[in-house]
């Protein structure tokens, strides 16, 4: 496999590891670092690729565990990943999205998530996996993600009547 | 009539029983300008979510970095053969053409110099014989000496014989 195969193979959903990798570890670099080691992975296991069913369900499979991996030796070394995302060069969407307040604060309340139900509303309300697909990429039952996904809403819907109506009072 | 489909729709979202397409059809509603006001929270949820779908990565991945070698290795390697090298070419070409004028020129010295040395030698050994005419000269004046004494006992006798005759 040569290198313009593999951008080709990558290109469609390396912008998707990176946004789940965001997801989990909150900064920018760390995100971006992540993508790059995950992406590093394949091309270095470039001839095996071909052997794998769905390249991209594997590299999600990858994302979430690297950056659970990534997350617990943080927790380890009692350190907590500190976003440093102040000022945002990247793009002037990234601003508008993170400007507005509303919008801001639907993020917050992704933040305070569990790990599980960051992924599977990350899987599912951004990305738009189907259900089979997100429980083959996290190992669950059906079901299980679900539940989960159910759980993760109500929360969120909670959080955000909340905010919404303090807003108004 | 549409409010109520999507209420039933959010109810069914809530419990994570909505397809693909239903979402789908809730993000519509949600973007568009008439939302009823008891729903209004969901539109900043719906927002976020398909804004959050257009961030992308835009750092590059060096792809070629596993192909880099540790050339401080390989440099030290050849700094050690250019080190023996130059130590083995030379004696292998044997001397030089300046080295070989070099030894002419000292080889022209030392035979110059024995020459001088002969030369001195000699003129030491003319000397030499010179010294020995001025002792045989040495000779002579003793001898003359002794004739001369002679002559003095001569003169005395002489004179004695004179005082007696007398």
């Amino acid at each position: 496999m040569k290198q313009v195969d593999f951008v080709n193979l990558i290109m469609p959903f390396k912008d998707k590891v990176y946004r789940l990798a965001k997801r989990l570890l909150v900064s920018r670099e760390e995100a971006e670092d992540a993508t790059q080691e995950i992406l590093l992975k394949l091309w270095n296991n470039k001839e095996k690729i071909k052997n794998y069913k769905n390249v991209e369900a594997f590299s999600m499979t990858m994302t979430k565990n690297f950056c659970l991996d990534r997350l617990k030796s943080k927790q380890a070394q009692n350190l907590k990943i500190v976003h440093s995302n102040y000022t945002d060069n990247n793009s002037s969407l990234q601003k508008q999205v993170e400007a507005r307040d509303s919008v801001d604060w639907v993020s917050k309340i992704m933040d305070e998530l569990p790990e599980q139900q960051k992924i599977i509303v990350q899987l599912r309300d951004v990305e738009q996996y189907d259900y089979d697909e997100i429980a083959k990429m996290l190992d669950m039952k059906e079901t299980a993600v679900r539940v989960n996904l159910s759980r993760a809403r109500k929360k969120i819907r909670e959080q955000l009547t909340q905010t919404h109506r303090y807003g108004i009072r | 009539m549409e409010l109520d489909r999507i209420e039933d729709l959010l109810k069914k979202y809530n419990n994570a029983e909505t397809s693909l397409q239903e979402e789908a059809e809730l993000s519509t509603y949600f973007k568009s300008n008439n939302v009823a006001p008891h729903l209004a929270h969901y539109k900043a949820l719906f927002q976020y979510f398909s804004e959050a779908q257009h961030e992308e990565f835009t750092k590059d991945v060096p792809l070629n970095t596993k192909r880099r070698y540790n050339s401080y290795g390989w440099i030290s390697v050849a700094a050690v053969i250019v080190v023996m090298i130059g130590l083995y070419v030379p004696n292998l070409f044997g001397p030089s053409e300046e080295e070989l004028k070099q030894q002419e020129e000292a080889q022209l010295a030392y035979e110059q110099t024995v020459k001088a040395l002969n030369l001195l030698s000699i003129g030491v050994n003319q000397g030499r014989s010179e010294l020995n005419a001025l002792t045989m000269v040495g000779e002579n004046l003793n001898q003359g000496l002794d004739e001369v004494n002679r002559l003095h006992h001569f003169a005395k006798t002489k004179n004695e014989i004179f005082n007696l005759s007398n």
